[in-house]
């Protein structure tokens, strides 16, 4: 891999980004006033629930975790989907970058992205409603670096669909990270979903990542098997979605797609 | 003879249409090869094909001696392509745009690269602007700088001067006939416009559905077809049904 060509198309994102303050306003926007509500909405509950009476901060956390989540995922989409949009795609695919130097790069750009809106809506949630996410201790990196692989990974498996199938998988870009929020007991434990879909939870690595989120909160204890187990399938599900995007690259060259979505 | 690119038996099947059916051509060191046809020949389809952006049916792609499949990202760094139907990001500057492709395709002194091909498209005054702001003719230069920003060996053009005014399609044809003979590069230019092919090119290949129907000189196929100039040998090949085939 050849770092320059890597830092090449982050400096693309990163002058489109740094060029226009309504994209930037854009990326504080949403999670800032996604992050307000959902702490209104916890204040609610944190008064007339039971559940949550010994931790106040469960679901404003919970819902900075799946906003930083939803972030990354749109976030190295909208990067894939930007190079369609400016009709910019030929470009970059007659360019000598390896397939691997692409997703690299998209990555470090996407994390990028997903800091610019979440630090703002962090910081948000001190003054306004007295919780600070950090109250997750050490083990919030580790739930962060879950989430991070596993929005990426939903990245990546869009953008090969967008890859394969063109500009019309757009809207299935769109909808990916709401069709996987109900398995992902983003803001309720994993009981509450009927047995079906608990076994579907358990096969994806959020329902570990939030759980022990909530559990951390509210018990203050770790089961340190469930963050290895959130490693473990994002680990193996990173490993399919590249391999499908290299699939769907070498399908794209076959079928023509590539030179499609170009023009 | 020293080729830069060698076509050979190339083909391109889609599920139900042969849209490239075993084609084979040569192209020179400093040659400005033409590809003529009309839509629906090829033409796109087998540059797509010399640009790795589809890959071949059957046959064999060499550029610089190298089979292009197992070669494809040092293939890719010594060629490039500028097209109409194409753009750069639009919200970047044209210097930005610069930037990144000179880092895309790693290319070591990229300030004097850029202040070099500034210099000879006459950029200077743009240089600063938002790409998509600029009119037709001169995002036609600053795409044609991003198409030589890496000194390809080999450039791919696409209908160059579509859409560009007599003076800038002028200034365009004479900037592409300079930078050949200065850095020996060979050049293939699809294009519609006869009067440049004619200009520009040492020899044409005629394509239609899928095939090169013919090849030569543009004095050559003018006389061979005995009429008066290259438009007219291309609508005759265009309207005729399977005479060459």
């Amino acid at each position: 891999m050849n770092l320059i060509r890597i830092y090449g198309l982050f400096l693309r994102h990163f002058y489109l980004i740094t060029r226009s303050f309504p994209r930037i306003l854009d990326l504080i926007y949403w999670p800032s006033i996604q992050i307000t509500l959902w702490g209104f909405i916890s204040n609610f509950f944190a008064t007339y629930s039971t559940y949550y009476n010994n931790a106040v901060g469960i679901i404003l956390t919970c819902a900075i975790l799946y906003d930083f989540l939803f972030r990354t995922s749109i976030g190295f989409n909208m990067l894939f989907l930007e190079e369609i949009w400016s009709r910019n795609f030929t470009n970059l695919f007659i360019s000598p970058m390896k397939i691997s130097e692409i997703i690299t790069s998209l990555i470090g750009t996407a994390l990028i992205r997903a800091l610019i809106g979440l630090v703002p809506a962090i910081l948000l949630t001190s003054p306004l409603f007295g919780i600070s996410i950090l109250n997750l201790g050490i083990n919030l990196f580790f739930l962060f670096l879950s989430l991070y692989i596993f929005g990426i990974t939903l990245g990546i498996l869009v953008s090969a669909g967008l890859l394969r199938f063109g500009p019309s998988f757009e809207n299935i870009a769109w909808s990916t990270m709401f069709l996987i929020a109900p398995f992902g007991c983003i803001y309720y434990p994993v009981e509450i979903l009927p047995n079906v879909f608990q076994k579907i939870a358990y096969c994806m690595p959020l329902v570990y990542v939030f759980e022990e989120a909530r559990r951390i909160l509210i018990d203050q204890t770790v089961n340190i098997e469930n963050i290895y187990l959130a490693f473990l399938l994002n680990f193996i599900y990173l490993i399919v979605a590249i391999g499908l995007f290299y699939y769907s690259f070498n399908e794209a060259r076959k079928k023509g797609t590539l030179i499609n979505i170009g023009e | 003879m020293s080729y830069l690119v060698q076509v050979k038996n190339l083909k391109k099947n889609y599920s139900s249409k042969e849209a490239v059916k075993s084609i084979s051509f040569n192209i020179k060191e400093n040659e400005i090869l033409g590809l003529l046809g009309p839509n629906g020949s090829g033409k796109t389809t087998t540059i797509g094909m010399l640009l790795g952006l589809l890959k071949p049916s059957a046959g064999e792609i060499k550029i610089d001696n190298m089979n292009f499949e197992k070669n494809r990202i040092e293939i890719l760094s010594k060629i490039n392509f500028i097209s109409p139907y194409i753009e750069l990001p639009k919200k970047l500057s044209v210097k930005q745009n610069l930037i990144v492709y000179g880092k895309l395709y790693n290319i070591k002194n990229l300030k004097s690269r850029i202040e070099y091909l500034t210099e000879k498209l006459r950029l200077e005054e743009l240089l600063n602007r938002v790409t998509g702001e600029l009119s037709s003719g001169q995002k036609n230069r600053v795409s044609l700088a991003k198409a030589l920003i890496n000194k390809p060996k080999v450039l791919f053009l696409d209908e160059p001067t579509a859409s560009l005014d007599p003076e800038i399609g002028d200034f365009v044809r004479g900037f592409l006939e300079n930078y050949k003979i200065e850095n020996k590069i060979s050049i293939l230019l699809a294009s519609h416009n006869m009067n440049e092919v004619s200009r520009l090119c040492k020899s044409v290949l005629m394509m239609k559905n899928g095939l090169i129907v013919d090849e030569g000189t543009p004095n050559f196929l003018i006389n061979k077809h005995g009429r008066k100039n290259l438009e007219e040998v291309f609508l005759k090949l265009s309207r005729s049904e399977n005479e060459f085939n």
